[in-house]
């Protein structure tokens, strides 16, 4: 009988055709893969629209390679890469989907292992349909309680990395479990996914339940081989995060580890407030950061409130409900959906000495195009707080 | 033991992030290293890029390379002409990457090396040894993987494939789920 297995290891022994554990590094099959503008055609999402003649030129030598080799292209506007990959049914319980972009993390939230490579393996899985990988060890990460009001999933992923460190998951999976999973939407389970790359983690995995399948009834054809743990597979590491106690949490710049509660950052003054990214950009953490922005009586004149849907899909159900309507009228800029403003090569900029503060899950010096601002990471309802107040404010005082 | 690489090292702190490596923003203009060498550690510090001489070695503390997956981060450090990066530990994408360009990532504790002093990497046959030539510093580093030392050797992915068409590992038949539409 075979060995007890983590969710890593079962399904990387299914993509390898091998038994294997934590440690090995094997050659296994990929089930599909992803690239985007700025690592190999596929989606272009990072240069949307381009904003320099050099970039629009590589747009138009990725279009013509992916006419070339039968690509499916993503265009200008459609959205993020891994946003698509999940809307489109592409990461499936089971499967093994590799991404050249460190956030293909994010399709963990379905148990999938994604995980990011570079272009060089992109180029081989193009030519093999396969991937050299290393099995991680995994740390168990078991959520516990409900996230009280204000509080989101990303506060939990904050406290989760500041926890971890930036490198404390390195060469390792993350495996959510506990009882607090029945109560995380896929939105939410998104952005834990997503962030578990922040603490170096190769895949951040959640297994598969009634709204995993929820998520993806008319988006990819079942039954789906969903995996679990076993129940004495052995972990490297087991953290515990109690949701209910958690309080709103920042990530002071420049790292994205260097995580406080809300309070040592209360007053920060703010010029620009970024909603967006493959963490903070789809349709939920609009909603809920637009609910904040009501209360508190819109944004103050002066801030510069962006807003940029992570794809197509998201734009749309913003759209049918009011909400683009509601944030238009408010004053915010809507972006064009893809990366916007996340790294720089696109989207709006801030000049020396500005603060940003941002939905995205980096803010290393200079991420957003200038080295000279700061970027401070927050939930979409501290983000929302903040827009309101012009300076770091917690959205429990109108949510509570 | 054979000497792999002989250079000056250059000392970087911990949990230096790709975007410190080589800023985004470059990427807007260019993807080629050859261009994009003059803005190395650009964050770091501006000048940085200036002192680098074909054949330095990189020398950081904990998580170098953390961040993006971009591989221009691996790139432009060849690009500058360092074939080696010595450090505590890397963040897994940038490992890969090294190994995929033909960039010798070496995992060993760096505390010991002075900044500027000549070291040398010597392969021996249980892994990999760094030493300072004038302060007598000696680690031992980690092999890597036997699944991936051809693609080093080979002098990254692609020439590896180029040479042997495939990996040289069997694994299962692909695409087991079809890419959609
Ligand atoms: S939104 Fe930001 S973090 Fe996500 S893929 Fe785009 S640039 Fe990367």
């Amino acid at each position: 009988m075979a060995a007890a297995r983590t969710i890593a290891e079962k399904i990387l022994s299914r993509a390898a055709g091998t038994d294997a554990a934590a440690g090995e590094t094997l050659i296994c099959a990929v089930d599909a893969a992803l690239g985007t503008d700025a690592s190999g055609p596929m989606a272009i999402d990072h240069y949307a629209p381009p904003p320099t003649q050099k970039a629009a030129g590589h747009l138009a030598a990725v279009r013509a390679f992916s006419a070339e080799h039968g690509i499916h292209l993503h265009e200008i506007g459609e959205g993020i890469g891994h946003q698509l990959i999940v809307e489109t049914g592409r990461a499936r319980p089971g499967a093994l989907v590799v991404g050249a972009d460190s956030h293909a993390v994010t399709y963990g939230a379905l148990n999938c292992f994604g995980t990011g490579i570079g272009s060089s393996d992109l180029a081989a899985a193009m030519l093999t349909s396969k991937v050299w990988l290393r099995v991680p060890e995994t740390i168990r990460v078991v959520l516990d309680g409900r996230l009280g009001p204000g509080v989101a999933a990303k506060d939990a992923a904050l406290a989760l990395i500041g926890r971890l460190g930036a490198d404390g998951a390195a060469y390792k999976a993350l495996e959510f479990t506990g009882p607090a999973l029945d109560t995380l939407s896929m939105d939410a389970r998104f952005v834990l996914a997503n962030m578990s790359m922040e603490c170096g983690a190769k895949a951040g995995l959640f297994p598969a339940d009634a709204a995993t399948r929820d998520y993806l009834d008319g988006r990819a054809d079942g039954p789906f081989a969903a995996v679990e743990a076993d129940p004495d597979a052995a972990y490297a590491d087991e953290v515990g995060l109690d949701l209910q106690a958690l309080i709103p949490q920042l990530a002071k710049p420049h790292l994205v580890d260097n995580v406080v509660p809300i309070d040592a950052g209360l007053g920060q003054p703010a010029d620009m407030v970024y909603l967006g990214t493959c963490t903070g950009g789809r349709a939920q953490d609009f909603r809920d950061a637009l609910a904040v922005l009501r209360r508190a009586g819109g944004p103050k004149p002066g801030v510069r409130l962006i807003v940029t849907p992570a794809s197509k899909e998201v734009h749309l159900a913003l759209l049918a409900d009011g909400t683009l309507a509601d944030f238009a009228a408010m004053g915010a800029i809507i972006q064009t959906p893809g990366c916007g403003s996340c790294c720089g090569t696109c989207g709006s900029v801030v000049a020396d000495g500005m603060t940003v503060v941002s939905t995205a899950n980096r803010n290393f010096k200079g991420r957003m195009g200038n080295p000279n601002a700061e970027i401070w990471l927050a939930s979409p309802e501290t983000c929302a707080m903040t827009a309101a107040r012009g300076r770091i404010a917690d959205p429990r005082e109108v949510l509570a | 033991m054979s000497v792999l690489f002989t250079g000056r090292a250059r000392r970087l702190g911990d949990d230096i992030d790709t975007d410190t490596i080589i800023q985004s923003r470059r990427k807007r203009e260019t993807l080629d290293p050859a261009e994009l060498k003059r803005y190395l550690m650009e964050a770091w510090d501006p000048a940085f890029a200036a002192t680098v001489e074909a054949g330095d070695i990189l020398v950081a503390g904990r998580n170098f390379g953390c961040g993006s997956a971009m591989e221009v981060a691996v790139t432009v450090v060849l690009g500058a002409g360092i074939r080696a990066v010595v450090a505590k530990s890397f963040a897994r994408t940038y490992f890969r990457n090294a190994i995929n360009n033909g960039l010798l990532p070496v995992i060993c504790d760096t505390a010991g090396i002075d900044d500027g002093e000549t070291i040398e990497i010597a392969a021996a046959e249980d892994g990999l040894r760094v030493r300072g030539l004038a302060s007598g510093f000696t680690a031992a580093a980690e092999p890597l993987p036997p699944a991936v030392r051809g693609i080093v050797e080979a002098g990254g992915l692609v020439a590896y494939l180029k040479r042997h068409g495939d990996f040289q590992t069997a694994a299962p038949a692909a695409n087991t789920i079809a890419d959609q539409p």
